[in-house]
């Protein structure tokens, strides 16, 4: 055990330093990173130290709480009862020592554990005893046990030689527990097992600890949870109270949490949706001992209704606590493992949902989490992957909705790509007079619209206002009221289809033509010298046989056309007739114009040969060139000219390396300046620097002028001006920093592969309906937005997503529940214009619970980092934090007072649907955008924030915690991926190889130990020292390990709509720096809170809220 | 030269000789030897000079000619110097200043004399070696707004034309029509031009900048257009030597489109052909200064947008007519006549010359653009497809070579007048444009383009002919010793297209003469052919400034005058007036020139105006009478063709008339002819000599056409045919609707018109005259 501890925790410490340096380069797919500073890195160290002391008790998590319980109990006791329930659904209640309890109860958590497991069972004793007393203030005097670890903290890691110290103790301790855990073999399964999960479980329940205990609750609750009905998780109330005491406390506040998310299976099942309560601890110790009580609440819960969640508060010592200043050493434990775990919610639902399909005939219904595959029966409901809400159910009151603070808000994906067994809308057909609406509100004919007087009229389940139904769309009732064709029109039966748009749908009442797509390439010195310039024209070669097509045809629609530029832009007439392609200089870029009409844009399969003349030519003609200025905005204008000029809505495809210097319109200054981080114009970093490209902006999305922009930066070059018109057209925006071809050029071309191949709607305008009582009132996304209800894209992908914000305006009822439309209508890439609607009925109620029990958190997190990302535009970044951690924190204390049995102040409280909302929240605060470390360049930022206004709920989710896989714990023989651990350092193994996405990179941590035959299978050489970390790509190895982790790679890889920048970080290398910056559950060096250290921060908060 | 005078039999075969050799032909022959009587002769004294008239027995010589060494004076050594051979001086024979032949003269004696001192070289020709040589350049500027098939044959004329250009010339090419486009020949591959917005004028910097070719500018030079810069840029990327790029630039001529923008219906296409020129002059001003090159603008109709635009889109809104000009109704012609010589200005500034090719049946704007051909020496050619054979023959024309296998264009020519004391010279009319260069003697009057003693004429051939006007400055009362002589030098140094750069030299001399004492011998020596000429160029280079009713009046009163001063009769006894034989024909001239297109514009359009002006102002004296009044040839079985006159008397049934106006060749089928014609009996072998007779206007109208620059519209017609009107505006109305003793004659045609015949002019002409009134 100790030893392992002290891998983790020493090694990588003293390491990263060294990398420091070095990090900037692996950034963020290309952009930077996150390199503390050294110094901070010392502090960290220090709490580091303390960590590990938590670490112990993720030994128990292993066994879990049964083996921990057994001494756990006796801590708990008090808190039992709650322990049990946080256990079930958070891992880690209690802050403060409690640890045993706690991380009995939490098992689920601990990977590292596991790791640790292998030492043993050892373990899980120890951690139970020095884990409470660590506890915080308080705890220095229990220090004695774990103490002298967390004075440590403060040291740099040299210190190292506490950590064994307390290592050592923790073995004492172990020691115990083993014994009393017997069970430790237990645990290990667990670790190892997650993937064994449920059988493990059994164990576990079974109880070998049983005695411990309250732990078996945990089991119990896993496996009622398992049940299906994680809703239930709502189970609004949550055990006892008491039980709140927090099981574990904890020390482990600092703990790790872990592990990733998706692949544990087995987890027992914990509902994730049931709350997640933390128990808190310090003060809990001595509860702890009737938290164990609680367990056998577990039991009880084991129904699917695990209690909401509870932390037990108190024990956070409140001092310091509030002042959470980040480093601080001591803290107080709280058991990492013991606080809610995303690993273990996701695992939960996985388990619980993902094996039966999600049907949506029934209103207000909670989707399973983002993570979690399930497949979607459309019976009148959109599906979940085209509209997620923050809350399934919507207060009837505004007055109730300001009291929960919770936002009521849509995440709308108009255009998801779904899995291949689901089917894609249908496309209806009404014919001259186009789809049937309402007279008054022009909602779209829908399955909840009302057909009364035998089918002659219909009444709007938005406005109530009563239409007549066109004869052609005349239909008799059966009995019940419905149509006798209900399941033979797609509008009158599934929440999602299409309508067929008439010309009166269409600009200028033309039906459109094909969109065009138009490839523009930098062709300056840097772009040139990098080799970019040839890997483009090599790869529009092949790829231009991809272009989108409608359905069932035989060739694309989509016409396409060429430019350059430099200072000065190239056009290219590429007509079929010409033998050899024309170029077309334009150097009046202050009054852009486009040279040519016909033969700019045309069809790739006419113009094949010209088409291929012409960029075999391209590279050549500029290979010579000497110009390094550019200009940008001309370069978007005569875009927009050119679809203008050809009458169609298209797509830029813009290859840009650097800031436009050259005198023209748009004209760029290199205004960067990282001083103003932290100050009130630090919003400036974030705005355009000039209006001009919002005007263009304006002109581009009136045209359908989509635009996607490829930047190749090697220095600053004003994100955050240039992205202002791929922002607002709807379009995207993809960075490689440093591009090199050798390196980059794979993850590039897989971008612009899919950018170009995917799925995308020109010239849409989408309109959100709701029934009297709410209304849209706010919108997030890369859009434009003319007036306050049309949301308007130049071009809308499969990708992009659109948060919709609703607010009260009148009341709503029970009875009738509210109802969204989301109707986009948009031009197909075939140049069809089409109507695409979906909608959601959602229930409303009068009972803050039942908002409580159906929230989700994941779209929770979306709607507030986008919220935040906004806000950074016009407030202070602390402003922005501040206004967060308020916001969640009345959310949460609203559910304290009005929803959560009585306990003690001391007690955090969790709802079960939200008890991932501060960790998540978190993540969020810790993110580039509002507190970046000093090496995150601004261009990351404004890069960073402007991909997250579009994100969907599945990428904000593992973006901000990213999943973790350690692959040395994957199954060969089988398809799965391993089972994720929580993201914390304390959770990597130096024996093992991790892996680490998010959405924008993909990590591949080495530890030092890793046995040399992984390393030889892996990476082809023979030591860990060889390892180098400039691979890009992992080698094809032929043996099944390296054959395995490549086919995760891949895998991960084809869920995320970009490609991700894979990066080698060997432990203790430089670069680990970067790689540990997405250890979100731990202290980050630029400051940002670890999830222990936050927790409590939310608790006291919330009492003071309470208060 | 006296021995000269005394050969001659008679002033005519005097003025022929002097014309033969020098190019040169003066209003008055005999010089009224002070300024009062010279304003008394009404005609001022002037000439007609043909600077570059082709001389077959002219061998130029290879060196540099002697300069008089005063600095103002620098005249020419000529065959009028004094020499003293012994001294191995010489006297100028404009300033009297004493020169030192240069070292290469020292073999100089009476019987080894250089020829610029032969009396027969009046005129002489110098090659001389300055600076380095720069090929011809030629800039196409082609308007793509063309109907298919009349792109097609311009492309193909362009095409062709390449064959003809001298193999090292550069050339370059410009397409407009929504948008300019400058080719880039160099490339290879793929095809490359720069584009330009075709509604805004740019800056020559802005547009050197755009097109890359930026580089410390090149001061202008503008004293010594024969120097060259000091390193010419020969490899622009837009001008390249035809031979090395002639297959691209077939290619790429060839797969010239038309202009792509949808025109939708009811409009014009856009057309910059404002920008289009700009950036033509701007591309050649910032590469090729004071370098002999031809901007050719091919145009099918008239400018639409942008600076220099003619005429909006609308099709509606019709063109402006001289109604409209009259009427202050034509609202883009100012500012686009401003914009056309602006560009002209520079572009003649630099040496380049502008031709406008214009061809459409409507106007295209030559109004406006005019300045542009003729400041420039450039052409004007009119018509009204580029698929006629007009165009064509007219376009290879002007690569046609001369007698020497040279072709007959050259650039870059700087006239220098210099001037005996007694004369001062008052300006010059003819596609020249003024070097500002102020002299002593500069006369303070202007006529023409006046105010200095050297003008530039950017391109010129060997017809080109300026009209330049002297003023007599001589007082009355410091006679003129007997014997002595005016003298006048005319220095031509231009780049000839073997791009060798040369100066011309004619000096000649005339006699002095008290007008009061001896008005015989002035009168004796007026030529009334010349002096109809240059008054008519007053009066059309008035025409251009002034409202057409003044210029008459000015030119009645004018010839009024010379009749009172020179006619003889009684006073108020209209029937006593006679004029001697040297003025017989100037009324006449007069009458005509009166009706001509270049004072009327009744009838004609704005541009047709603009177009005969432009060539009545620079052709030579012969196709300027042409021009003034037409020839008419007969064709009967009566006799042998014949020149009949001018006159409707003239159109008989039984008649073929040929009628050569300059601009058009009408042959004209008498009623009966046609009516013959009709029959077929020029088919039958009984009639060969029917056949033979309507043969022969043909052939000889073939030789005019095969001469004639621009070609003549060619027009064969017959009575009743709705052509015939060409020949019916220009005969003599002396038989009209009007004068009814005349309708119902056998002789004649009658002309339905209200202008006065000759007959009636000459009755009034008469009256005036007489009538101690006036």
């Amino acid at each position: 055990m100790s030893v392992n501890q002290q891998a983790h925790t020493g090694p990588p410490y003293g390491q990263p330093q060294p990398g420091y340096q070095g990090y900037q380069q692996p950034a963020y797919g290309g952009q930077s990173l996150p390199g503390v500073p050294q110094s901070q890195y010392g502090a960290y160290n220090g709490p580091m130290p303390g960590y590990q002391q938590p670490v112990p008790p993720q030994g128990y998590f292993p066994s879990l709480g049964f083996p921990s319980k057994g001494s756990p109990v006796s801590l708990n006791s008090d808190t039992s009862s709650l322990a049990p329930n946080f256990i079930g659904s958070l891992r880690a209640p209690p802050t403060s020592g409690a640890p045993p309890p706690a991380s009995g109860a939490s098992h689920p958590s601990g990977h590292l554990a596991y790791s640790q497991f292998e030492h043993g069972d050892v373990q899980n004793g120890i951690p139970a005893s020095a884990a409470p007393m660590q506890r915080p203030p308080a705890s220095q005097p229990f220090l004695p046990g774990s103490a002298p670890t967390p004075v440590s903290q403060i040291s740099t890691f040299q210190q190292y030689g506490p950590p064994p110290a307390s290592v050592q103790q923790l073995r004492n301790h172990m020691a115990g527990m083993t014994i009393g855990s017997t069970a430790a073999s237990a645990p290990p399964p667990a670790g190892l097992g997650y993937g064994v999960g449920p059988s493990s479980y059994p164990p576990t329940t079974g109880a070998p600890r049983p005695p411990a205990m309250p732990g078996p609750p945990l089991p119990g609750q896993t496996v009622a949870g398992p049940p299906p009905s994680s809703q239930p998780n709502h189970v609004s109330s949550p055990p006892p109270p008491s039980s709140m005491a927090g099981l574990h406390p904890g020390p482990p506040m600092s703990g790790l949490h872990g592990p990733p998310p998706p692949t544990h299976p087995p987890q027992p099942g914990y509902q994730m949706q049931q709350n997640g309560s933390f128990g808190q601890m310090r003060g809990p110790q001595p509860n702890y001992g009737g938290a164990y009580p609680g367990a056998p609440n577990y039991g009880s819960p084991p129904g699917p209704p695990p209690p909401p969640k509870r932390l037990d508060p108190d024990s956070i010592p409140s001092p310091q606590l509030n002042e959470l200043p980040p480093q601080q050493k001591p803290r107080h434990r709280i058991d990492p493992d013991a606080i809610p775990s995303p690993i273990q919610v996701i695992e939960d639902d996985r388990n619980n949902r993902g094996s039966e399909p999600f049907v949506t005939g029934v209103r207000g219904q909670v989707p399973p989490l983002v993570t979690t595959n399930f497949l979607v029966k459309d019976q009148g409901n959109a599906s979940p992957r085209y509209i997620r809400c923050t809350s399934y159910n919507i207060p009837c009151t505004s007055d109730m909705a300001k009291q929960s603070q919770v936002p009521l808000a849509a995440v709308i994906k108009p255009l998801a790509t779904l899995p291949p067994e689901e089917t894609l809308p249908y496309l209806v057909d009404h014919g001259e007079s186009g789809p049937v609406r309402c007279n008054r509100c022009k909602a779209y004919m829908c399955p909840f619209m009302q057909f009364i007087e035998g089918g002659r009229r219909f009444q709007c389940c938005f406005c109530s206002c009563v239409t007549e139904v066109p004869p052609h769309y005349f239909q008799h009732l059966d009995h019940t009221g419905k149509r006798v064709d209900f399941y033979d029109r797609p509008e009158l039966s599934l929440g999602s289809y299409e309508f067929l748009a008439t010309v009166d749908y269409c600009k200028n009442n033309k039906f459109p033509s094909p969109p065009a797509f138009i490839f523009m390439i930098d062709v300056s010195y840097n772009a040139v010298k990098s080799g970019l310039v040839r890997l483009i024209c090599e790869e529009l070669k092949s790829l231009l046989d991809y272009l989108p097509r409608e359905g069932n045809m035989e060739e694309s629609a989509i016409r396409v056309g060429f430019v350059t530029y430099n200072k000065v832009l190239h056009f290219y007439n590429v007509k079929s007739s010409l033998a050899q392609p024309q170029m077309m200089v334009v150097s009046d870029v202050a009054d852009m114009f486009v040279p040519l009409l016909d033969g700019f844009l045309v069809n790739v399969n006419e113009s094949r040969t010209v088409i291929a003349s012409l960029l075999d030519q391209i590279p050549e003609m500029f290979a010579d060139t000497r110009e390094t200025e550019t200009v940008f905005a001309p370069v978007i204008q005569a875009g927009l000219e050119a679809l203008k000029a050809a009458e169609c809505a298209g797509k830029l495809f813009i290859f840009h390396t650097s800031l436009p210097i050259a005198e023209a319109p748009g004209k760029l200054k290199n205004r960067d300046d990282r001083k103003l981080i932290n100050t009130d114009k630090e919003k400036t970093l974030f705005q355009p620097q000039t209006s001009f490209y919002n005007n263009l902006a304006k002109d581009c999305v009136a045209q359908g002028c989509c635009v996607d922009l490829f930047l190749f930066p090697n220095q600053y070059l004003d994100v955050a001006t240039l992205g202002v018109v791929p922002y607002q057209t709807g379009g995207s925006i993809y960075k490689y920093a440093y591009f090199q071809l050798e390196t980059d050029q794979y993850r590039f071309l897989n971008d612009l592969r899919r950018d170009v191949q995917k799925e995308v709607g020109f010239d849409a305008v989408m309109r959100v309906r709701t029934s009297t009582g709410i209304r849209a009132t706010d919108f997030f996304g890369a859009f434009y937005m003319s007036n306050t209800t049309d949301v308007e894209m130049a071009g809308l992908d499969c990708d992009k997503t659109i948060t919709v914000e609703f607010k009260h305006d009148d009341k709503l009822s029970e009875d009738s529940g509210a109802l969204l439309q989301c109707a986009l209508l948009y031009t197909s890439c075939a140049g069809q214009r089409r109507l695409r609607i979906h909608n959601l009925s959602l229930n409303c109620c009068t009972q803050l619970a039942d908002l409580y029990r159906n929230c989700e958190t994941d779209t929770l997190i979306n709607y507030l980092a986008k919220y935040a990302y906004r806000g950074v535009l016009s407030s202070p970044v602390k402003t922005v934090r501040d206004a967060l951690i308020n916001q969640c924190a009345q959310i949460l204390a609203c559910y304290r007072k009005n929803c959560a049995s009585p306990s003690s102040a001391g007690q955090l409280i969790l709802p079960e649907c939200m008890k991932l909302l501060p960790v998540y929240l978190n993540c969020v605060l810790k993110s580039d955008v509002l507190q970046p470390g000093p090496e995150v360049t601004t261009d990351d930022r404004a890069y960073i924030r402007q991909l997250v206004t579009s994100m969907d709920v599945a990428e904000t989710n593992v973006f901000f915690y990213p999943r973790l896989l350690p692959l040395t714990k994957a199954d060969v023989d089988s398809d799965s991926l391993p089972a994720a651990i929580r993201n914390s350092e304390e959770r990597l193994s130096k024996g093992d190889i991790y892996l680490l996405e998010n959405g924008l990179n993909v990590f591949v941590w080495v530890g030092v130990s890793v046995q040399q035959g992984l390393i030889q299978n892996l990476f082809g050489v023979s030591s860990f020292s060889q390892i180098s970390n400039a691979l890009s790509t992992l080698p094809v190895m032929e043996n099944p390990f390296s054959k395995k982790v490549r086919s995760i790679v891949d895998m991960i890889q084809g869920q995320r709509s970009r490609y991700m920048k894979l990066i080698i970080v060997k432990q203790e290398d430089k670069l680990e720096m970067l790689f540990k910056h997405f250890l979100v559950e731990d202290k980050s060096l630029s400051g940002g809170a670890s999830y222990v250290d936050f927790l409590c921060h939310m608790h006291k908060e919330i009492r003071q809220l309470l208060s | 030269m006296q021995s000269f005078c005394r050969a001659m039999a008679t002033y005519l075969e005097f003025i022929q000789q002097n014309e033969e050799r020098d190019g040169v032909r003066f209003s008055w022959n005999v010089w009224p030897s002070s300024r009062l009587e010279a304003t008394r002769m009404v005609v001022p004294l002037a000439c007609l000079l043909t600077p570059l008239k082709e001389r077959l027995d002219l061998p130029p010589v290879q060196y540099e000619p002697v300069l008089c060494s005063r600095p103002t004076c620098k005249a020419v050594l000529n065959p009028l110097c004094q020499v003293d051979y012994r001294a191995k001086l010489w006297a100028c024979n404009f300033c009297f200043q004493r020169n030192q032949f240069p070292p290469a003269y020292a073999g100089i004696s009476e019987v080894n004399q250089p020829a610029e001192l032969m009396p027969q070289f009046s005129t002489i020709e110098y090659i001389v070696q300055r600076g380095p040589q720069t090929p011809l350049i030629f800039l196409y500027v082609v308007d793509t707004c063309l109907e298919e098939e009349d792109l097609q044959a311009l492309k193909e004329s362009l095409q062709m034309s390449l064959s003809l250009l001298p193999p090292d010339a550069l050339v370059g090419l410009i397409t407009f029509g929504r948008m300019v486009q400058v080719h880039e020949l160099s490339c290879e591959g793929i095809s490359k031009s720069y584009v330009f917005r075709g509604t805004k004028d740019l800056a020559a910097k802005q547009i050197q900048d755009m097109l890359g070719l930026s580089r410390p500018a090149v001061p202008m030079q503008q004293g010594r257009p024969l120097q060259t810069p000091e390193q010419p840029v020969i490899s622009s990327r837009f001008l390249q030597p035809v031979h090395k790029i002639d297959m691209n630039l077939t290619d790429l001529l060839g797969e010239l489109q038309r202009d792509p923008w949808p025109v939708t219906q009811g409009k014009r296409p856009l057309r910059s052909t404002g920008v289009a020129l700009s950036i033509a002059v701007g591309l050649l001003e910032g590469t090729f200064p004071n370098t002999g090159a031809r901007i050719m603008l091919f145009t099918g109709g008239p400018p639409t947008q942008g600076p220099g635009m003619v005429v909006g889109d609308e099709l509606k809104t019709p063109i402006r007519s001289w109604h409209d000009i009259e009427k202050d109704n034509a609202r883009f012609m100012k500012k686009a006549t401003k914009h056309y010589e602006t560009l002209a200005n520079r572009s003649a500034a630099n040496g380049h010359c502008i031709d406008i090719y214009a061809c459409a049946l409507d106007q295209t704007g030559l109004l406006e653009m005019k300045c542009c051909a003729n400041l420039t020496g450039g052409h004007m050619v009119m018509g009204d497809s580029f698929n006629t054979s007009l165009f064509k023959q007219t376009f290879q024309r002007v690569f046609s070579k001369g007698y020497n296998g040279e072709f007959r264009m050259a650039f870059g020519a700087n006239l220098d007048v210099k001037t005996s004391r007694e004369l001062k010279i008052a300006g010059a009319i003819g596609p020249c444009i003024s070097l500002n260069a102020k002299g002593p003697c500069v006369s303070e009057n202007e006529l023409g383009i006046g105010g200095t003693s050297q003008w530039k004429i950017c391109s010129l051939d060997p017809s080109t002919t300026l009209a330049i006007y002297f003023e007599v400055v001589n007082q009355h009362n410091a006679p003129i010793p007997q014997g002595g002589r005016g003298a006048v030098q005319f220095v031509t140094q231009y780049q000839h297209s073997s791009t060798q750069r040369r100066i011309r030299v004619t000096t000649i001399a005339r006699n002095w003469a008290d007008a009061q004492t001896q008005l015989q011998h002035i009168e004796a020596a007026f030529d009334q052919e010349a002096a109809a000429v240059l008054m008519a160029r007053l009066g059309v280079y008035r025409a251009e400034s002034e409202e057409g009713p003044d210029v008459l009046r000015w030119l009645d009163r004018q010839l009024i005058r010379l009749c009172q001063k020179f006619g003889q009769y009684n006073k108020d006894d209209p029937n006593s007036f006679r004029l001697s034989e040297s003025f017989s024909l100037y009324p006449q001239f007069i009458f005509h020139l009166r009706r001509s297109p270049f004072l009327q514009v009744f009838n004609n359009s704005p541009d047709e105006s603009s177009y005969y002006r432009h060539h009545f102002a620079r052709q030579d004296l012969t196709q300027s009478l042409i021009m003034i009044q037409p020839i008419l040839y007969a064709y009967s079985f009566h006799g042998p063709p014949e020149p009949v006159l001018l006159d409707s008397s003239s159109i008989l049934p039984d008649r073929i008339l040929l009628m050569d106006t300059f601009f058009q060749i009408v042959i004209y089928l008498g009623e009966t002819i046609a009516q013959w014609q009709k029959a077929g009996y020029q088919d039958m072998p009984e009639y060969e000599n029917f056949k033979h007779l309507l043969q022969a206007p043909l052939d000889d109208a073939q030789e005019i056409l095969q001469t004639r620059f621009p070609m003549p519209r060619y027009i064969h017609t017959e009575h009743g045919g709705s052509q015939a009107r060409f020949l019916l505006s220009k005969v003599n109305p002396s038989q009209t609707h009007n004068n009814l003793y005349a309708w119902g004659q056998e002789s004649g045609a009658p002309i339905l018109t209200d202008d006065v015949s000759l007959q009636v002019f000459m009755d009034h002409l008469k009256k005036l005259a007489v009538s101690s009134a006036s």
